[in-house]
């Protein structure tokens, strides 16, 4: 083992870390909103809808991240045509491929947690509402939502792992991100165990950051106050 | 029970003969992603200058060996854990690697050079027509002065952890955006979908893509050579040592150097490379 190469590999991987936090947090936040979006779509009673926004999810949900950033950064760029348009200037970078690959995947993990959030608040609650007089409107945006939101905080926890672990595929679109620089010191000292296991531990310690952040707010938004 | 007993020893007994680096097959790693040295036909099977270059130096030794597919980015590592005991793999003799494995004499060297797309703002750059960092002099000086001012600003592609990195990323032509991919293949797809402006590898990779792929790439500038490039291409084995093993791979050095002075002597050697390279690369 040697301690020095990891002591010295540590701020450089620690630099990286902040690509890494970057991509999570964009297709995280975009991600939200689409899968928002897409779990209405879900709840919708028209069948062409309601199949759209199922097939999305199945197609993302069906397929490895791995596949669809190569599909949107190798693919995509072999066709001729798109390179002509306004889309070629988004495209061209490996950053934004990635964060586009990102979003579609954990928009469509996030629209089936949502939806089956939705799913179960109890009718009882949503009639309360309306024998209230509160409108079809402000039970869904003031009731519903908050309430699927705080329903899906443990497996949308579960979900922000995931694609923290899985930002480690944008290197393999060039990206310098955690998993980038580590196999770039690892291509000039030669060793992967001990870059490896120090970028590991980063992981390792974002995931004890988001589990604790996650446990805090379901804590604090706990039914049984 | 019993039969379970020992399907699970049978099982473990077989983990540690896949693991046994004492039998007496030698195997050699290659990436298969780089041709012509080594790549893969349609069916999968391994083929290329260094494919066949390694049955002969073996024929030669009189030794079996098998030849494995391993990843350019573990090439190293895997050598060094001994999951084979040969690389041959297009892999340049260069100082920074000769600190970590040790390499047999060259048996092929191949010029660097940067390639664009046809129609590029780069074309018709005004350098000789080959530069030897290791010569050095007022011509080389003048066209890495050259090179600066033209890549500047450029994004420049290349594979990772390869001398032409290394190149890039030396100072000698001011400091340009490098970009590294895992595979050759990579690079030769964002060269042509425009995502490099240029790109820098073994001249005969870039001529090679652009003759089977029907795509305009073409070469640009010097051809490169010494220096970072490193003093040609040879089998890469582990250091030796004390031990068993240590011993086994100073004899493999001491095989391998010998197998090559025969097969130069006998023409193999050039022949095989005319033969992928349309050239006589051999050394």
């Amino acid at each position: 083992m040697d301690f020095d190469l990891m002591i010295i590999s540590f701020p450089k991987l620690l630099g990286a870390t902040v690509v890494t936090l970057k991509l999570l947090s964009a297709s995280l936040f975009f991600g939200l909103f689409l899968g928002l979006l897409f779990a209405i779509l879900r709840l919708n009673k028209n069948i062409f809808i309601n199949k759209f926004a199922y097939g999305y999810s199945y197609v993302f949900r069906g397929t490895p991240l791995l596949v669809q950033i190569f599909i949107i950064y190798f693919g995509l760029g072999q066709i001729e045509y798109l390179r002509s348009t306004f889309l070629w200037i988004i495209l061209k970078e490996p950053y934004w491929c990635a964060i586009i690959a990102f979003t579609f995947n954990t928009g469509a993990y996030t629209s089936e947690i949502l939806r089956s959030a939705f799913q179960t608040i109890k009718p009882g609650i949503i009639e309360a509402g309306k024998s209230l007089g509160i409108s079809n409107k402000i039970i869904f945006y003031k009731i519903q939502i908050p309430i699927a939101i705080r329903q899906s905080l443990p497996a949308y926890g579960n979900e922000i792992i995931l694609m923290m672990k899985g930002t480690s595929l944008a290197s393999t679109v060039t990206l310098m991100d955690l998993t980038g620089v580590a196999k770039y010191i690892i291509s000039t000292t030669f060793k992967p165990i001990e870059v490896f296991i120090v970028a590991g531990g980063i992981y390792l310690f974002m995931t004890f950051i988001i589990h604790n952040v996650i446990k805090y707010l379901e804590k604090k938004y706990s039914f049984q106050q | 029970m019993n039969i379970f007993k020992k399907t699970i020893l049978t099982v473990l007994a077989s983990l540690f003969v896949i693991g046994n680096v004492y039998a007496d097959k030698i195997k050699i790693g290659t990436e298969g992603a780089y041709p012509p040295w080594n790549s893969k036909d349609a069916s999968g099977n391994l083929i290329g200058f260094e494919v066949e270059l390694a049955q002969e130096l073996c024929a030669i030794m009189k030794h079996e060996c098998t030849i494995v597919e391993q990843d350019w980015d573990g090439m190293i590592p895997a050598l060094l854990m001994r999951k084979f005991d040969a690389i041959m793999a297009g892999m340049s003799i260069t100082a920074e690697r000769q600190k970590t494995i040790t390499f047999s004499q060259g048996y092929a060297d191949e010029v660097a050079s940067l390639a664009v797309m046809k129609g590029s703002s780069l074309e018709g750059m005004d350098t000789p027509e080959g530069i030897n960092l290791s010569l050095g002099g007022s011509d080389v000086n003048k066209a890495l002065k050259t090179l600066t001012g033209a890549l500047a600003g450029k994004t420049v592609c290349t594979q990772t952890g390869t001398i032409h990195q290394n190149f890039l990323e030396s100072g000698d032509v001011g400091s340009v955006n490098v970009r590294t991919y895992k595979t050759q293949d990579e690079v030769n797809l964002d060269l042509t979908s425009g995502r490099c402006d240029v790109a820098l590898a073994a001249a005969v990779a870039f001529t090679d893509y652009a003759d089977k792929s029907g795509e305009a790439v073409t070469l640009v500038g010097p051809t490169f050579s010494g220096g970072a490039f490193g003093n040609g291409v040879g089998v890469g084995i582990r250091q030796g040592g004390d031990d068993a093993i240590g011993k086994r791979d100073a004899k493999l050095l001491k095989d391998f150097n010998k197998a090559i002075d025969k097969a130069r002597k006998k023409g193999i050697i050039s022949k095989l490379a005319i033969k992928h390279f349309g050239f006589d690369a051999s050394m």
